[in-house]
């Protein structure tokens, strides 16, 4: 997602000279042509992010459209404090973009793993919290982090995803994707995981369980109109995401369901369990290690479904 | 850098009243951190009554100078201080900490003309100074960037990064002012976490520094004011200062730091401020 990121980025940059990307000294060979293009719209801060994102407010409390960038937990939990007093208490224009999303740096270990921002960073008040599932939504979610006034979080994966569609589809933030449908089940995935769950809702139709997929790039706010009608139409909700369980995608569809009346009849969070993950690997391989390959996923999505067993009654 | 409109006729009565609202206000309020805002009471006087271009009819003049209060804590000074030079109604101040006020313990930017920024926890604002300093820079403004740091602030990293970044970039459009009064929470600066040689760090961080007397209103002006031979640096102005200075029994106290003065010790705060007159 990072070519599509800068590429956007470029193009954004020429609408608005007061648009400026400042990087905590990070993103070889990925910034050059910016900076060539736009060397008074850039600045690499150093390895400072506190310092970064203080001087993000800044700059954005005078009126700039400010871009921060840095991969996995640097940008946002390193900062986190300067995110939630200097940027969201004073509602600046700031957006953190974070590349590494998940197990993007799988291989770097347990500090190079972002699995815990999103649910982290939407706790934060006036947040926006994007979440992109491929390159398409990557480059539509840093446009409409730019055109959004107020401050927004932006993680990517450090990979290319395929667009899952390509098309002229229309994208606005908190605004879900149905990108399958089914009503035995529905998927819902965020991030560059998307393409598991759609390879894992393919496994489960040759099994003969049809899935709604939902591709969730804004997880606040949260499209919980969607997610409502997919508790209702099918037969329950599963959500995808290489994150910790808690707090993040699934916490958020639960939450809201739950509040909503809308509670599905089968629930369930693919993500992180059990601590840090202490392997390391590729993307690909960590997913496989964690449960969160579309294989793990196919295989308990029935199990889950199979009907449950009476609740048993408590004699008195 | 003359203030718009300058009703400040003189500094040191503006101080003794700046003095005597912190006192009632942190008295009504049950609030703490009084010697925090009396240490830097000289230090707005001076700023307010001389050296800022301002203007409290219009707080958000664009060519306005930005003044920053790093140590939030001493919150109730500053609101003092803008409610006296105009900024919004002195009858606001009464509502310092009170349930469902807006004038909080810790300075907030919310509500409340003249405010730049809402600190609290230490460390944010000479980081946010620079931003706003480097963007002006960028677009050709000549407005200063005014932060006002408390000496134990000064173990905060962010404050380093900070000041890296702006002798890196020549921010000669940042002032940073620190309220060295010796003490912070628990203790004293020397046996807490030691800041000496201060101005050798500052300036081998490459920043000017001047040291003056921080209750001298006359020092402090030349200090705020003189040009600097190096244009291309930012000034640190170490401003040695008393801790609760104006109210005898407060001065260097770190218990001060904490308490609310109630009853006889208000009463007599108040009745020394005003003997001072």
């Amino acid at each position: 997602m990072k070519g599509v990121f800068v590429e956007t980025l470029l193009q954004l940059a020429e609408q608005d000279p007061q648009l400026i990307v400042l990087t905590a000294d990070l993103g070889y060979g990925m910034f050059e042509p910016f900076v060539e293009r736009f060397p008074r719209q850039y600045l690499n801060v150093g390895v400072a992010e506190q310092n970064m994102m203080g001087v993000a407010a800044g700059l954005a409390l005078d009126g700039r459209t400010v871009f921060t960038y840095s991969i996995a937990n640097f940008p946002t939990l390193r900062c986190l404090e300067q995110i939630r007093n200097d940027v969201c208490y004073h509602g600046a224009n700031v957006k953190v973009v974070a590349i590494g999303a998940g197990f993007s740096y799988g291989a770097l270990g347990f500090s190079h793993h972002a699995t815990e921002d999103l649910g982290i960073l939407r706790s934060l008040p006036e947040m926006t919290v994007l979440s992109p599932g491929d390159d398409w939504e990557a480059g539509a979610c840093t446009k409409a982090a730019a055109e959004h006034a107020g401050p927004c979080y932006l993680r990517l994966d450090k990979g290319s995803v395929a667009g899952v569609r390509q098309s002229d589809e229309p994208f606005a933030i908190g605004r879900a994707r149905r990108l399958r449908e089914g009503s035995d089940a529905t998927l819902v995935a965020t991030g560059s995981i998307l393409p598991v769950a759609l390879d894992a809702a393919e496994r489960l139709a040759r099994g003969g369980i049809e899935c709604r997929v939902l591709s969730m790039p804004t997880i606040k706010p949260l499209d919980v109109d969607a997610l409502a009608d997919a508790a209702q139409d099918t037969g329950g909700i599963f959500t995808v995401e290489e994150h910790t369980i808690d707090g993040g995608l699934g916490g958020a569809v639960a939450e809201n369901l739950l509040e909503r009346g809308a509670a599905p009849r089968v629930f369930h969070r693919f993500g992180l369990r059990g601590g840090f993950a202490t392997l390391v690997g590729s993307q690909a391989y960590l997913r496989k290690a964690y449960q969160l390959d579309a294989e793990s996923i196919a295989q308990e999505v029935p199990a889950r479904l199979a009907p449950r067993r009476p609740r048993l009654s408590i004699a008195a | 850098m003359n203030t718009t409109t300058n009703p400040v006729h003189d500094l040191r009565e503006f101080a003794r009243e700046i003095r005597l609202q912190v006192l009632r206000m942190v008295n009504r309020g049950g609030s703490s951190h009084v010697g925090s805002a009396l240490s830097i009471v000289d230090i707005l006087a001076v700023l307010y009554g001389r050296v800022l271009h301002i203007d409290p009819t219009q707080p958000r003049m664009p060519e306005r100078d930005r003044f920053f209060l790093s140590k939030g804590h001493a919150g109730a000074a500053v609101y003092a201080t803008l409610a006296l030079r105009g900024f919004f109604p002195l009858e606001k101040l009464a509502g310092h900490g009170q349930d469902g006020a807006d004038l909080s313990g810790h300075i907030s930017h919310k509500g409340i003309p003249g405010v730049e920024l809402s600190t609290g926890s230490l460390g944010h604002a000479l980081p946010v100074a620079c931003g706003m300093a480097y963007g002006a820079r960028l677009d050709g403004r000549g407005h200063r960037h005014v932060v006002l740091l408390s000496d134990g602030e000064c173990d905060e990293g962010s404050n380093w990064e900070a000041a890296l970044f702006a002798a890196h970039h020549q921010l000669a459009n940042v002032v940073a002012i620190v309220d060295y009064n010796k003490l912070q929470s628990l203790g004293s600066v020397n046996d807490t976490l030691r800041l000496e040689p201060f101005a050798d760090k500052w300036r081998s961080f490459g920043w000017l520094v001047r040291e003056v007397d921080g209750h001298d209103h006359d020092l402090l002006k030349q200090a705020l004011t003189t040009p600097a031979d190096e244009a291309d640096k930012p000034l640190v102005v170490l401003a040695h200062t008393v801790k609760g200075k104006g109210v005898s029994y407060m001065e260097n106290s770190v218990a001060w730091h904490y308490r609310t003065p109630r009853g006889e010790d208000f009463d007599r705060a108040i009745a020394e401020l005003e003997q001072a007159a």
